[in-house]
């Protein structure tokens, strides 16, 4: 009798079924870190004299050409961030009538919520430079096409970012709004605008704040704005040059954090 | 019906034979059933009540007895299962969309948890009270007809919260946010009022003052309320007819001095906190 009640007194986190899953997690875990190793196929030569060759292209960078910026990057630098911010205003526009279809409290049909969500994540899957890629393509080389690839792949974003803060709007008002009759656009504008507007500012900056990052490597496949600067240096080895169109990018990637710091404190 | 159901008061079915109602009984309800999803357990079992164009009815009972369900289906935010709901002679339970959104206009609703839009103002909120008749885009624009606007004055003043007009729903106490409530209800010139539960998250005093706050409104504007509320001396004091439900069906109707003890047992249970 005592046997027993002291055995129920014994307590473990885990049962054993759990104890084994977990420790076959972990083994997973280690399995795959080895196998991603051998794959990567690390040529020992080459890790050996990394910092050697690390240290002589930092010797080659500086002094960094900074006579070159005026000529040669300040307009590739403004077209960047015309890409960031036209690609960015693109992909709200977009996003919008998307996230409608996806949110469950709006839209009331799980086969409309299935498409939506299916336009963000094919958006969300396909990377910027894939995209870019496949705009320069279509459209040529240039601003335009990188435009577009930043606004598809952050539709994606935005409109999941979106959905969500909608489907966590509080229903209390909106189902009064109802009840009083209001029309499904006036309960929109009414009811959910106001719940959602921080979280639309916030998602909206934070990714425009992404896309002035991304769009400073869309040059490297032809869509225009500061990469294409930063390739062409490469090409020709100046890399005096290269290290001027990166500090350029730090400095404005600093610059978008500030700002966008500054305006979420205002807003919200 | 185990007890209370008085002479004086006309049988439901008599009225709606009688014709439209639209004078004698703006609001009657048939047999009305809801359960939520087939095979569940009824929630309502056949409610047959008739309300008069005036006056404050207050309906009582236990928590989960179907009080919100009866009141909620009543304008449709809850779908009845089957029974006829009448209001001004229509049958609500049969409307399509754009037409319960019409009939929708005309009865007011008042929350327990106020279900104010929080980030707009006081006077926005009083506003949204016009979504119905205000087209979109004027919403949108904030360019509400000025009639609209001087109403609401005039009721922010009757609810004693003119001096906060321009504050932030967010930044009211209970009592102030139920008063916005009762306003935005007012502001749809509703001809039926349903309160569900309004004094339910308020301290006594304040709960009294939005109960005085609804009779003088169903008094002074004429407008039949319909309120939901557990708490009996609250609905004596103000109602001039008692509804007692328990599991789901009506035990007592009539008026506050007709409820006594043994009412009280039939709707709530026990006895014990009688004494």
């Amino acid at each position: 009798m005592t046997g027993a009640v002291l055995h129920d007194r014994i307590w473990r986190r885990f049962t054993p079924a759990e104890r084994l899953a977990r420790f076959a997690a972990y083994l997973a875990i280690v399995a795959a870190f080895v196998a991603s190793l051998r794959t990567v196929e690390v040529i020992p030569e080459f890790l050996y004299d990394a910092p050697e060759q690390m240290a002589d292209l930092l010797n080659r960078m500086w002094p960094a050409d900074l006579a070159y910026y005026p000529a040669g990057v300040h307009a590739a630098l403004v077209e960047t961030l015309h890409i960031a911010t036209l690609g960015t205003l693109f992909s709200i526009v977009l996003a919008v009538p998307v996230a409608l279809l996806s949110a469950r409290n709006i839209t009331r049909s799980a086969a409309l919520n299935w498409l939506g969500k299916l336009v963000l994540v094919s958006s969300r899957s396909v990377n910027s430079l894939v995209w870019a890629l496949l705009f320069v393509a279509v459209f040529g080389p240039g601003a335009l096409a990188g435009t577009l690839a930043i606004a598809f792949r952050s539709v994606g974003f935005v409109g999941k970012l979106l959905a969500e803060a909608l489907e966590e709007a509080a229903p209390g008002p909106v189902e009064a709004l109802r009840a009083a009759g209001a029309p499904p656009a006036s309960v929109l504008l009414k009811g959910f605008w106001p719940q959602v507007q921080p979280a639309f500012w916030s998602v909206a900056l934070f990714r425009w704040d992404i896309n002035v990052r991304e769009s400073a490597v869309l040059g490297l496949v032809g869509a225009g704005g500061i990469g294409l600067v930063l390739n062409s240096a490469m090409d020709l080895f100046q890399w005096d040059r290269v290290a001027t169109a990166l500090i350029a990018i730090f400095a404005v990637v600093i610059a978008a954090e500030v700002l966008v710091t500054q305006i979420r404190k205002r807003i919200l | 019906m185990p007890d209370g159901t008085l002479a004086g008061r006309p049988a439901p079915a008599g009225v709606a034979a009688a014709g439209a109602g639209r004078d004698a009984h703006p609001l009657v309800v048939r047999n009305l059933v809801k359960r939520y999803g087939a095979g569940r357990p009824e929630v309502l079992k056949g409610i047959s009540l008739s309300f008069e164009p005036r006056g404050v009815v207050a309906i009582i009972g236990p928590s989960g007895t179907g009080k919100s369900t009866f009141i909620r289906c009543i304008n449709r935010l809850v779908e009845p299962t089957s029974g006829e709901i009448r209001f001004m002679g229509r049958d609500i339970v049969s409307l399509g969309r754009q037409e319960l959104r019409l009939v929708r206009r005309r009865i007011g609703m008042v929350f327990q948890e106020y279900n104010l839009v929080e980030r707009l103002s006081v006077m926005e909120n009083v506003l949204c009270g016009r979504l119905g008749y205000v087209p979109a885009w004027r919403a949108w624009l904030r360019r509400y007809p000025q009639a609209d606007v001087e109403q609401a004055f005039d009721l922010l003043d009757m609810v004693g919260l003119g001096d906060f007009v321009h504050q932030r729903a967010d930044s009211l106490s209970g009592g102030q946010r139920q008063r916005v409530g009762i306003a935005r209800a007012v502001m749809q010139d509703p001809d039926l009022l349903l309160a569900d539960e309004p004094t339910s998250s308020l301290d006594p005093k304040t709960s009294v003052e939005i109960m005085e706050l609804l009779a003088r409104v169903a008094e002074q504007r004429h407008v039949p309320v319909l309120v939901n509320i557990h708490d009996v001396t609250l609905a004596r004091r103000f109602a001039g007819r008692i509804v007692g439900m328990s599991e789901g069906r009506v035990v007592y109707d009539g008026p506050p001095d007709g409820l006594e003890d043994e009412h009280l047992r039939a709707i709530y249970g026990g006895e014990d906190w009688l004494s």
